[in-house]
């Protein structure tokens, strides 16, 4: 039981802590609830799906099917949360008065795009397609240890949510003229650190052979298998032996929608000075 | 004879370290009852090399490395090939998430 707790929580918890930020962004958005719960179960069923058609999936493009399909899923999200922080930059407010400003957008008809609830639907295919491979392999195989593992997966889940539940909670108590320049900031490092693991997948196709190299080893400071590793791989990107081209990749995301935030700002009117 | 003798003392110590070459730079790992055959593997360091990962289990095992870059699933009866970008000398592990406690092998590059 407590080894499949560990390996359902082990993949959940990056669709929790994805789940926890695009909440914390998305505070007072009317009717977020409803979309990120759309993303969840959307996200549940494409898994079900693609667990059921892994090997169909595997097998296409000479055998690099799922590593082409998890980049794909992976470069979608940071597309999506690129449109939503820039979205935010066009819309939004820097200081206080952010709030107000998106319950204006709302009284206005402006919601900010549902692209949140695509990023948390892919987290939760491809975390979920993984789960649920694990799970009809084990039920399969041991057919008396059923209780046991519906008992360590509702565990792991649980522990994933809980884990979506801290980041959420912690992240409101930043006070909210700075709440949503931290979001920004932390989606734009989700999306860094996205494009980096969909290099990786990439790299491992054979589809890019360049930039494999390993650029350095932080493996003293913080390895990828601690808890601590893997959250801060989803948080920021963080892996202890990054390849050249997983680096070139998160400057250039960071970059890029950095960019793509300040030309979204809406400029200042260009008749500000009066004329003499 | 010589010659046969030759040939079986070159492959003896390769058969030894456990590294079944199919074509250059490839290197077979069969997954049989949750576990890696052969679970040490030695293959050469500073080229690119595809791992040939052979699941003869029933069921689904996701291939995976944090030392050198992989993850893959594989479902059960079925063989994946995985890209490997060159690696430093050194001991890289790699393991079978979904069965961590057998399922746990090594590759020695040099």
């Amino acid at each position: 039981m407590l080894a499949s707790l560990i390996i359902v929580f082990r993949e959940v918890l990056e669709a929790g802590l994805i789940i926890g930020i695009v909440l914390a962004a998305t505070r007072g958005v009317p009717g977020r609830g409803r979309w990120v719960t759309a993303g969840i179960v959307g996200g549940v069923a494409g898994a079900c799906l693609v667990a059921a058609f892994a090997d169909v999936i595997s097998d296409q493009m000479e055998g690099t099917g799922q590593e082409l399909f998890n980049a794909a899923v992976l470069l979608t999200a940071v597309v999506m949360l690129a449109w939503h922080n820039a979205w935010m930059a066009r819309h939004g407010r820097e200081h206080a008065a952010e709030m107000r400003a998106v319950g204006r957008a709302v009284e206005t008809g402006e919601r900010p795009p549902q692209a949140l609830a695509v990023v948390v639907g892919a987290a939760v295919l491809r975390e979920g397609a993984e789960v649920v491979l694990f799970l009809t392999g084990i039920a399969s195989a041991d057919g008396g240890g059923a209780v046991q593992l519906a008992l360590g997966s509702a565990g792991g889940i649980a522990l994933g949510a809980l884990a979506a539940l801290l980041i959420y909670k912690g992240l409101l108590n930043i006070p909210v003229r700075h709440l949503f320049t931290v979001t920004s900031w932390l989606i734009t490092l989700l999306a860094a650190g996205m494009a980096a693991s969909a290099m990786a997948y990439l790299t491992q196709a054979g589809v890019v052979s360049i930039g494999g190299e390993e650029l350095w080893d932080t493996r003293f400071l913080l390895t990828d298998q601690s808890l601590a590793g893997q959250v801060l791989h989803i948080l920021v990107g963080y892996t202890d032996r990054p390849s050249a081209l997983q680096a070139a990749a998160w400057v250039a995301v960071v970059a890029g929608i950095t960019l793509l935030t300040r030309l979204a700002r809406p400029q200042p009117p260009a008749s500000s000075v009066p004329a003499e | 004879m010589r010659r046969l003798l030759a040939a079986l003392l070159v492959a003896a110590p390769l058969g030894v370290a456990g590294s079944a070459l199919a074509a250059d730079g490839e290197f077979t790992v069969v997954i049989k009852d949750h576990k890696f055959q052969p679970a040490t593997l030695e293959v050469p360091a500073g080229q690119k090399l595809v791992l040939i990962v052979e699941n003869q289990d029933a069921t689904a095992e996701e291939f995976e490395s944090t030392d050198f870059k992989a993850e893959k699933i594989i479902g059960g009866g079925r063989t994946a090939r995985v890209n490997v970008a060159p690696l430093k000398p050194g001991t890289y592990k790699f393991f079978g998430e979904f069965n961590m406690e057998t399922a746990q092998g090594t590759l020695i590059a040099k």
